[in-house]
């Protein structure tokens, strides 16, 4: 099975309409209430923000000037009052905010790992591990921070702005319009560096994720680096990620601090416009000083908030990626699905309806099963028929990636026949749902994989009642009762994550009692024991015979001896089926099976070849 | 204290620049209001001038106040004047303390990386990984904040708290000192509240850490759960996690919007205080109103320094601790040669002289091992699992050192000692092919070509062809550029040992070692690259482990490793005579089924006279 190669290619630049926030309604939903309050309680906010510098200057104009204090305390207490307005609305908004954060990021996060649950092995197999996991870990909360954080603070500084304006031409239009002709002026300069700011912010996150695989991988390989003594041409490539780091970062700050001095420079500018034309209307007696202060807060003040919508603007571009990626996740419909008619009555993946479960007896046939891999080209089976009866020991033998896994993906039902039908006890298997069918299949996969977690929670997992009595019966039946009574705490030990505490032997073991607990009807050796020692190998072996006793059993290997006497034997070359048989009538027939069996046994003739 | 100073090698000039920068800025921003002041008073106004001599006398040179008065552009013109100087100087202060930052973090990335590189073989099996990646990029992030953000604004807080101060002071010292008075209890309330919030936090990052293993797990296993149908399991487990990391943010969120809440009254209140004793002083006549527009700017400049200058206080231990655990690794002693190490030829015979090892703190795992491997011999060492027979290359590869006393035997090459052999010189002259190789994410031909970069391309694919490689790369789509690793195709375990093969060959070294090497590889493909290599090996010496004896047989001498000691040792012949050795036994169970039928003996004769 050939896998795409264009996971590699960089993401292109997202342009999305809308900046894709109509993607996220759904989401947002739930929350509008929330959102709306704390939009609300923002404008509050910068509202009291802007009429602060009007207390100063009622202070200057109506105490200082006139030298009459008899409202002071009202004055105080009017103050404290607008005060306890802000801090009130501030609390709420920002809890608001990160309740929201936290909540759609919740959310999505929960309905892309559902979603995940759902998604077919196809999926698997084009995406890499660390590639999804970054979709539900970290693009998520990033977008939890845009709908929120983001939404908020545009808001907040959109509203300042307005109302500042708003309150200068209501005092002096004249000498407002003066403050605001420097604004269109900065806003043309930061519109300008905008898109710059914005791929400069990209490249250097682009730049800290490889440095951390250039990290990964020093680490992880440290054994192999070492081993080809390639650690100073290793070293020498991370000083280059790092060097290329640091003038990426210096010239992104080269860039900001050139936006933000000269920002702050029109904030100045502002300022010594309101200083020089006021302060001629204040010496005509038109404005009071304390207005010509205010005046001076709001021109200076301006400036601010046009810095942070940069900022908040360049956040929202640059998430869109965020959001395309998870929306296509979200979008990606599995290649094998339940009908509406079978869901309606065995029930979905997270709800089934068990009551209304047959038994599974173990009967399986292929009909006119003609197949190609989603992402692959060639037809891997071609017509191919077959009937296997319950409790039928059958064995798929073939070279490395000569795609022995095709037949079992089948049966499992991770893939669907291109044409044809797989019947199993005489049903078309999509006449059942895939819960029904996995729950009756015991799968033992090549590389073991564990869960964290104790011994028991493992041995549970496909029979969640188990009770340690079954539990140690499975442990007996694959010998693997001694690894357990080994370990201090037994069945309650921990096996670390992955299963990393114990050894690839132990896991194999146990992961092979796993599947007998789970009492399956069908049972899947995957290469079971190709990464296992030659003890292990001969334990399993033993096993075997026992395990598969009156269950459908489908046994991929490599080492021949393993499954001679299997009821059929299938041999698979370049993914596609080439023979078919009893061992006997296979040896019988000469064939490729032949050749396989002899140079792997008879090593005589192979060594004499050396 | 000593790795700070290390960390800021090459950056110091630019912490230097950026704290130079810090007070002339501060310093400008001092001028302003005075400006202000200025003009609202004299100007403006009619209070004689405040200002001190030399600015007095600059103004009379122009022309005094009554010119001031109907130019009053000059002092906006100056205004701007200062303001372009402090655009300047805050353009530089930002380049500066980016300068500084990026530099240092750009030191503190390459020496931790080229000090891994240079770390014990022993060192990176005892240290997890992720723990360590986690140490690299986490711990200098937090060292590089502290140092660049939080010790430079430390520094200009201060700064600019005292100037503004000291100008508060001379302008009117008893409305200073009630300014001076609020501020220890801002700083007291930022460093205790967050203090106490630090717990929180880190139980927020546990809980992540918690959540995003759960995806981990679920990703890396699909498989398992698939066949189990525990879709609905996995979701559930994920949903608490979720709902128990989000709900522990929340109740942070509540803390620290409750928490800005309080400063912001807090902050509220002392402006108040200034604003209504600034009223009263003036209405006294001991403030002109443009003193008090001043004095109010200045007091602005206070209070939200304090309260960033109260958090940043409380998050120095952060640093502490990160810088403790940088320490851990970098203080880590590195691998070292003995002085007079030497580069000999590495042609001659390996003679292991009663070699005895233990791991450290666990039981001896290798006694008393003593064998010669003549030059061009192949060597075979058959194992069970945890027999030790990994352990005996890596002591020859250096990655594990005997002790320096001598009491755990020696090891030689050509009559040397290899303690007396540079670790490079013998890591270079030996190929090791790990059970578990591991590839780097670049193209299948950079990894193959890794140890030689200037190789051709007809070279690799020699080697390529040796390991079977060949046939399957230029099967992918993209060939020899291919990418694999997390960025591009996964390569099965064979594929992956058959790439490392095909690595190991490009190094043309005198010794080879397959440590399990074709362990994933089935028997036939296994049989075609010895065949391959075979031709290839040359004069070269060659140590064989692997636990299938097809591939031992014809080795020209044979290890059988039991519990660490060497219990049978001789060719295949020799090890076949042996009444019930164990040699015989393995070989027996692994041939069991080739005495079956006549058939297949004769099936390959004949296949072999064809």
């Amino acid at each position: 099975m050939s896998e795409p190669n264009n996971r590699r290619k960089k993401e292109a630049y997202v342009r999305l309409p809308y900046f894709g926030i109509n993607r996220l309604i759904p989401f947002m939903k739930p929350y509008r209430k929330r959102l709306l309050l704390m939009l609300l309680l923002g404008i509050v906010g910068s509202c009291v923000d802007i009429v602060l510098p009007l207390f100063q200057s009622y202070a200057i104009n109506n105490y200082i000037a006139r030298g009459v204090m008899d409202t002071l305390p009202y004055f105080i207490g009017l103050y404290v009052a607008v005060l306890t307005v802000q801090i009130i609305a501030n609390c709420i908004t920002t809890y608001t905010a990160s309740h929201v954060e936290m909540m759609i990021g919740h959310d999505l996060k929960q309905t892309c790992f559902d979603h995940l649950q759902t998604l077919s092995f196809s999926y698997f197999n084009q995406n890499s591990v660390g590639y999804v996991h970054a979709r539900i870990m970290s693009d998520t909360s990033r977008i939890g921070e845009l709908v929120s954080w983001v939404m908020m603070d545009s808001i907040w500084h959109t509203s300042y702005i307005i109302g500042a304006v708003a309150v200068m031409f209501a005092i002096n239009p004249g000498l407002a319009l003066a403050v605001v002709m420097v604004v269109p002026l900065a806003a043309l300069l930061i519109a300008l560096c905008l898109n710059k700011l914005t791929r400069l912010n990209r490249s250097i996150r682009e730049l800290n994720s490889r440095i951390s695989g250039d990290y990964n991988e020093g680490i992880t390989g440290a054994k192999t680096i070492k081993t080809l003594v390639v650690e100073d041409r290793i070293t020498e490539e991370f000083r280059g990620d790092t060097g290329s780091m640091k003038r990426t970062a210096v010239r992104a700050t080269h860039f900001r601090g050139l936006l933000f001095s000269t920002v702050s420079f029109f904030s100045y500018v502002a300022l010594a416009l309101v200083l020089w034309r006021g302060g001629l209307i204040t010496m005509e007696q038109v404005m009071e000083i304390g207005t010509l202060s205010a005046f001076m807060s709001y021109a200076q003040g301006l400036m601010d908030p046009l810095l942070w919508l940069i900022d908040a603007l360049s956040t929202v571009i640059n998430t869109q990626v965020n959001i395309e990626r998870v929306t296509k996740l979200l979008q990606t419909e599995s290649d094998v699905a339940d009908s509406t008619e079978v869901v309606a009555k065995y029930g979905d993946t997270f709800e089934p309806k068990r009551e209304n479960w047959e038994p599974l007896v173990g009967d399986i046939e292929f009909d006119d099963v003609s197949f190609t891999y989603p992402d692959g080209e060639d037809r891997v089976l071609e017509h191919f028929s077959l009937k296997i009866a319950g409790g039928t020991r059958v064995a798929i033998v073939g070279e490395t990636g000569a795609g022995k896994s095709t037949l079992v993906n089948l049966v499992c039902r991770f893939f669907e026949p291109t044409e044809g039908r797989v019947l199993i006890d005489g049903r078309d298997a999509r006449e059942r749902s895939q819960l029904w069918l996995h729950s009756n299949i015991g799968y033992v996969l090549q590389s073991p994989h564990l869960f964290s977690g104790t011994v028991r929670d493992n041995l549970r997992y496909g029979k969640p009642d188990a009770t340690d009595e079954e539990i140690y019966e499975a442990l007996r039946t694959v010998s693997a009762d001694v690894i357990v009574n080994r370990m201090e705490k037994g069945l309650d030990s921990e096996v670390g994550e992955g299963g990393d505490l114990l050894s690839t032997g132990e896991k194999q073991l146990l992961s092979f009692a796993r599947a007998i607990i789970a009492d399956p009807r069908i049972l899947v050796l995957d290469e079971a024991t190709s990464s296992v020692d030659t003890i292990t190998e001969q334990v399993i072996r033993d096993a075997l015979g026992r395990v598969t006793e009156g269950r459908t059993s489908f046994i991929i290997a490599h080492r021949l001896s393993t499954v001679r006497d299997s009821d059929i034997i299938i041999v698979v070359r370049d993914g596609k089926i080439v023979e078919q048989g009893k061992h006997g009538e296979l040896m019988h027939a000469k064939g490729y099976y032949h050749s396989l069996y002899t140079r792997q046994f008879e090593k005589e003739a192979a060594d004499s070849v050396l | 204290m000593r790795l700070l100073l290390m960390f800021l090698d090459g950056s110091k000039c630019y912490f230097a620049a950026s704290i130079l920068t810090s007070l002339v800025l501060t310093a400008l921003d001092m001028v302003n209001p005075q400006l202000i002041r200025y003009t609202v008073d004299t100007v403006i106004g009619s209070e004689p001038s405040s200002l001190p001599g030399f600015a007095n006398g600059l103004f009379e040179a122009m022309g005094g106040v009554e010119v001031l008065r109907e130019r009053l552009w000059i002092i906006a013109a100056l205004i701007i004047g200062v303001a372009l100087l402090a655009a300047v100087f805050r353009y530089l202060q930002r380049l500066s303390n980016t300068k500084a930052a990026e530099t240092l973090v750009e030191t503190v990335r390459n020496l931790l990386f080229s000090h891994i590189q240079r770390l014990p073989f022993a060192w990176h099996m005892k240290h997890k990984t992720g723990e360590v990646i986690q140490r690299c990029t986490s711990d200098v992030d937090t060292v590089k904040n502290f140092l660049s953000e939080q010790l430079t604004s430390i520094l200009s807080i201060v700064i600019r708290v005292t100037f503004s101060l000291i100008v508060m002071y001379s302008m009117n010292a008893k409305l200073a000192a009630a300014a001076t008075i609020t501020l220890p209890f801002i700083l007291l309330y930022s460093s205790l509240f967050g203090r106490s919030i630090g717990r929180h936090f880190k139980e927020c990052d546990e809980n992540e850490g918690a959540l995003s293993a759960i995806v981990q797990e679920n990703l890396t296993g699909v498989r398992v759960v698939r066949a189990f149908g525990r879709e609905k399991y996995e979701r559930d487990r994920f949903r608490k996690q979720n709902d128990k990391y989000t709900s522990l943010v929340l109740r942070l969120s509540r803390l620290m919007s409750a928490f800005w809440g309080m400063g912001d009254f807090i902050s509220g209140v002392q402006v108040l205080i200034i604003l209504s004793m600034g009223v009263v002083s003036s209405v006294n006549g001991e403030m002109t109103p443009g003193e008090f527009i001043a004095f109010m700017t200045y007091n602005a400049m206070l209070s939200w320094p304090i309260r960033r200058l109260g958090r940043m206080i409380s998050e120095m231990s952060k640093a502490s601790i990160s810088i403790g655990r940088l320490n851990d690794i970098l203080s880590s002693p590195v691998e070292r040669d003995r002085e007079n190490a030497g580069t000999p030829d590495m042609r001659g015979d390996i003679v292991f002289d009663d070699v005895s090892f233990a791991y450290e703190g666990c039981p001896e795992l290798l006694s008393h091992i003593s064998f010669t491997a003549k030059a061009g011999e192949t060597v075979g060492i058959l194992g069970g699992t945890g027999s030790g027979k990994s352990t005996l290359m890596y002591l020859l590869d250096r990655l594990y050192e005997l002790p320096e006393d001598g009491s755990g035997g020696r090891i030689t090459i050509g009559g040397v000692d290899i303690r007396d052999i540079k670790a490079s010189h013998i890591r270079k002259n030996i190929g090791i092919v790990l059970q578990e190789p591991y590839l780097f994410s670049r193209t299948i031909a950079e990894n193959i070509g890794i140890t030689r970069p200037s190789l051709e391309m007809e070279e690799i694919r020699a080697a390529a062809r040796v390991a079977c490689l060949d046939e399957t790369v230029t099967g992918f789509a993209e060939g020899y550029e291919t990418f694999v690793g997390e960025r591009g195709v996964t390569l099965s375990g064979g594929q992956k040992q058959r790439t490392a093969i095909a690595r190991m060959l490009t190094a043309k070294t005198p010794i080879m070692v397959f440590d399990d090497a074709l362990s994933a590889v089935d028997a036939e493909t296994d049989a075609a690259i010895r065949r391959e290599l075979n031709t290839r090996l040359g004069d070269s010496t060659v140590f064989l482990i692997s636990h299938r004896t097809s591939t031992l047989k014809s080795a020209d001498v044979i290890l059988v490793l039991d519990h660490g000691r060497i219990v049978e040792r001789g060719s295949h012949e020799e090890l076949m005579a042996i009444g019930n050795g164990i040699y015989r036994r393995i070989y027996e169970i692994q041939t069991s089924g080739s005495e079956e039928s006549g058939a297949a003996k004769s099936g390959s004769e004949e296949e072999v006279s064809e």
